[in-house]
């Protein structure tokens, strides 16, 4: 299992290097004019290395992330995502990167409703055209201790045991980085130190790449490296 | 084809969890209406056709004035079509030394081949059906030939060189004929004895008919066959050419109950469009997930196709057979209204179902689902991002192409098409317009009317677009169902006035004048009542504008007026059951002029204008006259009526006799006896069998349009609720929202009614303006009927409006109130 990036023809990528912006900007349209939401960001995030946003609200933080994730295209600037500059990929390329290479915790925990725990969390690799997707599903819930709940459906789930199916659907493809927005913004304290040490310990686990937004300062602390974001900006 | 079998596994998962039941549900009820009323449409439509051909005896004739070949009989029996003989010709029959004109029916076995013969063994009482036809050697005379010449059930007859035996009395045939062209009685014989009688003779006057019946589609291929193979000389008559009371009744019907069917496209197309809208939004969250989780748009695209295949498919096979079920659940306990056998039903509808569902569901979802897979993927972190707007055109485009396509399937008629979807059309833009500025004047009515008031107003005018948007939807539904309610009313009033309990049932020709006065107290004297008594001349058209009419003979199927001998009258009143059409009736001053009154079949079919020179031959004499007036007479009155009618005073030293036609239920047979006997130059003609058999389809006909209706209206209900549905996710997070800040259960449950209210009341105006105005050119111009405004629309379309919007409204909304809001808003985290 590697987590090194894969070989680029971008010269400028250093071999540590899994995450990568250059003077990225975001600007949207509101009825009071232009907005920038994210401005000038440049930096630097090594594999394996875990990395916390934190701010206060309406800085542009879950607006970066859905840059870095490709899940937006920005105004101006570059991305680098596990190697492949996510400028030259069209919406399939980056949605195809993201189901080789990338993982995802919301604060909602964005469960298909329709599907069980288990069907939850096999759809990634489903979607990576993994044939072992039962069994890698069923070895993930295994690890967020909810195999016995494999064939519950999300309404039939409490929002602490829904956050862990969704961290056993974001570790499961075994992501080069995985994303979380204010993974525990939604669950009571008690109930979110334990998703927040569940995440740590998978991450730890999986070696992977960790960009964590949050507000908790104790979840925060636990990351190698803390980014400052104000008003678009990182300090 | 990885994605594929992905997207066949996601169907299968989703189709388990139940999420798609709403929109599946919504589109089973919509193809169960549609297929329910196409196959009751079908259904009664047959059978009253099927009643209607008793008048022809037959579903198809084919009729010469010379012997019909033996080929289009073999060519019957390849086919597996009924045919047989009917031979008829005017003849003097005699008994001892009295004689008769007699009408002479000479038929061969398996006549009537629909309807039934009835006979009796005494003269005018009730007659019994008969299976068969006389045997060799026996004549079947009606009452009336016994009366003239003094036979009775026993007599022999003479009838050309032939002497049979009377074997029954004939009460009445089948094809009788209700326009009364034939004067003279009738007599029923086998066709094998016609030989005997040497009536056949070069120059004689005979007309010979075949008679063909079958099941539809055989019949429908034999009649194409017979106008190809037919000689020039042989005329084809079917149903269409049956009585005009009869063939007004099924016409009307016929198009009532395509009226009912269109009305449950529409139905159908709103549930469509409303469940595959909300849809469409729930997929939306999906759709952004899936794409972050690294599904491209290629991928999303054919899960949702994918999925709406299956939802069609499955609807349309389990509509159709919800609705194959209710309909024939509705004739079974509805058998003992029907006397006769349904036919069984084909299975058209269930075509139609079909392709309904799965046209409306791509029609409408289509557009919304090319839409749903260009959501951004930042739709996962920002709920208002929404997909990217759609062309109108491409939004609108294949469903305005789809419901155009069904409507026009359902209605075959390129005038009635256009002017339906045109109408259709403007209403829906008149609707939307008119809703959108009433639902912004509602906004400004909030004030002072209470939390919840103002709470469910607020809704309205904040959900700008929705509520325009349902307002169409309800409206549209409230009309169509409103307007049917209207033409049906119309087609049954029609209908029940057209034909009275009092109706004229004998008519009487022949009086002499000088027997006039007392023949009619006779009547009254028995309790009839008479109506209006009319002189009656022979004579014949032999001029147009001063052009001899043989060179002008029409040589089509038309009646051939020229050719025959007519019968005119004069008189100075118009009478309530004709109207002008064309230039004016007479009055005082015009007294005595030469002029002469047309109906409009008369004018039709020698292409007469007012003011063209008509000259006729009366009794040898040239009378010509200047036509006045064209005439549109109404049949159905049973009064006396002719084609010409002069002016007073033209004609009125002319000899003739008089009609006059009455109501009468005489004592038995004897007050009848008793008159043939008393006046026995007055010919009597009992129509009571004519008037039995018209009631008869128009009963059946009343029927067919009553259940279809009912059926319809409950189609219609369900439909409706089934788009409230659409609002419920939004209306279920909202509310959890409400409660969540303390609102109590009762003051989010009267919002909700509130808005409800307002959208039935608005939804209810603006339909009842829609059918009072669809209501009257359906029934002007697709029906033909005198259209009467009737207010009870309105009242019925608010209060109906109303209570139905809000009642559904309820009944969607009521569970989302109760669920506990924690329960809510998790399931909506
Ligand atoms: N498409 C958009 N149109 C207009 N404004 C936007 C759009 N996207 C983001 N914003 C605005 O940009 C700002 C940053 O939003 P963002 O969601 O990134 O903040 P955040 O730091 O994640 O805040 P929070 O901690 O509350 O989640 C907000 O003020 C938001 O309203
Ligand atoms: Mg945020």
């Amino acid at each position: 299992m590697s987590h090194n990036p894969m070989p680029s023809a971008q010269a400028q990528i250093t071999r540590e290097s899994v995450l990568k912006t250059d003077h990225l900007t975001k600007q949207v349209n509101s009825p009071e004019g232009p907005l920038t939401i994210v401005q000038d960001v440049s930096l630097d995030i090594a594999a394996g290395e875990s990395v916390a946003v934190v701010g206060p609200s309406g800085a542009g933080k879950s607006t970066l992330l859905a840059l870095l994730a490709g899940l937006d295209a920005p105004t101006s600037g570059k991305i680098w995502l596990a190697g492949a500059d996510l400028s030259a990929l069209d919406e399939d390329g980056r949605a195809r990167l993201r189901a080789q290479r990338v993982g995802f915790v919301f604060q909602a925990f964005h469960l298909v409703p329709a599907l069980t725990a288990l069907e939850n969390v096999m759809l990634p690799l489903e979607l990576a055209g993994r044939t072992d997707a039962r069994s890698g599903a069923l070895a993930a819930l295994e690890r967020v201790g909810l195999a016995m709940r494999k064939g519950h459906y999300p309404r039939q789930l409490s929002g602490g045991e829904q956050q862990r199916i969704a961290l056993a659907r974001a570790f499961v493809t075994s992501p080069a980085v995985l994303f979380a927005d204010e993974p525990t913004g939604n669950l009571d304290t008690a109930t979110g130190e334990r998703v927040g040490a569940l995440l740590f310990e998978l991450n730890a686990h999986s070696q992977t790449t960790l960009v964590l937004v949050t507000h908790e300062r104790d979840l925060a602390s636990r990351c190698q490296r803390t980014l400052q974001m104000e008003a678009g900006r990182l300090l | 084809m990885r994605a594929l079998s992905l997207a066949v596994r996601m169907l299968a998962r989703e189709w388990r969890s139940g999420e798609l039941g709403v929109l599946l549900l919504a589109l089973t009820i919509a193809v169960a209406s549609l297929t329910g009323v196409g196959f009751l449409v079908n259904r009664i439509g047959a059978a009253v056709d099927l009643q209607a051909t008793e008048v022809l005896a037959a579903d198809v004739r084919l009729g010469s004035p010379q012997p019909i070949s033996q080929a289009s009989l073999d060519e019957a029996g390849r086919r597996g079509v009924l045919a047989t003989r009917s031979t008829r010709l005017l003849s003097v029959v005699f008994h001892d030394d009295q004689s008769q004109l007699t009408n002479i029916h000479a038929v061969s076995a398996g006549y009537p081949l629909r309807g039934h013969v009835l006979i009796a063994d005494e003269p005018f009482a009730r007659g019994e059906a008969v299976a068969g036809i006389p045997p060799r050697g026996e004549v079947w005379p009606d009452s009336r030939l016994l009366a003239a010449t003094g036979a009775q059930v026993g007599s022999s007859l003479a009838i050309g060189a032939a002497t049979l035996r009377v074997g029954h009395v004939l009460i009445s045939l089948p094809d009788q004929g209700g326009t009364f062209a034939e004067l003279a009685p009738s007599l029923l014989m086998n066709l094998q004895d016609l030989p005997a009688t040497q009536l056949v003779q070069p120059g004689s006057r005979v007309s010979y008919s075949v008679l063909f019946a079958g099941d539809r589609t055989r019949i429908d291929d034999f009649k194409s066959w017979l106008l190809l193979n037919k000689k020039p000389a042989e005329r084809l008559r079917d149903i269409r050419d049956a009585s005009p009371q009869i063939k007004s009744a099924t016409e009307r019907a016929g198009r009532f109950l395509s009226l009912a069917s269109l009305v449950s496209v529409l139905l159908c197309a709103i549930a469509v469009a409303m469940s595959a809208r909300r849809y469409v939004h729930r997929r939306l969250d999906v759709v952004a997930l899936m794409k972050t989780l690294g599904a491209t748009s290629a991928f999303t695209l054919s899960v949702s196709v994918l999925q709406l295949i299956a939802i069609a498919f499955v609807a349309a096979v389990a509509g159709s057979a919800v609705g194959f079920l209710a309909q024939e659940w509705l004739l079974r306990a509805l058998k003992g209204l029907f006397n006769t056998q349904l036919p069984p039903a084909n299975l058209l509808p269930l075509g139609l179902g079909f392709i309904a569902a799965i046209a409306l569901l791509v029609g409408f979802a289509l557009p919304s689902l090319l839409q749903l897979a260009r959501v951004p993927t930042i739709r996962v972190l920002r709920r208002d991002v929404g997909a990217p707007p759609t062309l109108v055109l491409l939004a609108f485009g294949p469903a305005v192409a789809v419901i155009a396509l069904l409507i026009y399937w359902v209605v075959r008629d390129v005038r009635l098409f256009l002017d339906f979807t045109l109408g259709l059309a403007g209403f829906i833009a008149l609707v939307a317009g008119a809703g959108w500025i009433l639902v912004h004047l509602a906004g400004r009515l909030r004030g002072g009317v209470g939390i919840a008031w103002r709470y469910g107003v607020a809704n309205l005018s904040r959900r700008r677009a929705e509520s325009v948007l349902q307002i169409v939807a309800f409206g549209t539904g409230i009309m169509v169902l409103l307007m049917l309610g209207i033409v049906r009313n119309h087609v049954q009033d029609s209908w029940r006035h057209s034909l009275p309990e009092d109706l004229p049932n004998y008519f009487f020709v022949n009086i002499p004048p000088d027997e006039r006065a007392p023949f009619i107290e006779f009547l009254k004297a028995r309790g009839a009542q008479t109506s209006r008594v009319l002189p009656m001349i022979r004579g014949r058209l032999t001029a147009i504008n001063d052009r001899p009419v043989e060179g002008a003979q029409s040589a089509g199927d038309g009646e051939n007026f020229a050719a025959r001998e007519q019968n005119l009258t004069w008189t100075a009143e118009l009478g309530a059951d004709n109207s002008v059409v064309a230039g004016r009736w007479w009055n005082r001053e015009d007294f005595g002029k030469p002029l002469v009154s047309l109906a409009t079949e008369f004018q039709e079919s020698l292409h007469v204008r007012v003011g063209d020179r008509l000259t006729f031959d009366i009794g040898g004499e040239s009378v010509a006259a200047t036509v006045a007036s064209i005439r549109k007479v109404k049949w159905d009155s049973f009064q006396p009526n002719f084609f010409i009618v002069f002016a007073p005073g033209v004609i009125d030293n002319t000899a003739g006799t008089y009609m006059t036609s009455a109501y009468f239920r005489p004592a038995g047979a004897i007050a009848l006896a008793q008159l043939a006997r008393r006046f026995p130059s007055v010919s009597i003609f009992d129509i009571d069998d004519l008037l039995a058999r018209v009631r008869s389809v128009v009963d059946k006909a009343v029927f067919a349009v009553q259940s279809v209706f009912v059926f319809t209206v409950f189609a219609g209900l369900t439909v409706l609720l089934a788009a409230v549905q659409s609002s419920r996710d939004e209306r279920r997070f909202e509310s959890a929202m409400l409660r969540t800040l303390g609102a109590s259960r009762k003051v989010v449950l009267q919002g909700v009614l509130a808005e409800f209210t307002v959208l039935g009341l608005l939804s209810g105006l603006l339909a009842s303006v829609g059918a009072s105005i669809a209501g009257y050119f359906v029934a002007t111009r697709v029906l033909a009927l005198p259209y009467g405004f009737d207010p009870s629309v309105w009242a019925l379309g608010l209060i109906g409006g109303a209570v139905l919007v809000v009642f559904s409204g309820w009944l969607a909304t009521r569970s989302v109130v109760n669920q506990p809001p924690l329960a809510t808003l998790r399931a909506n985290g």
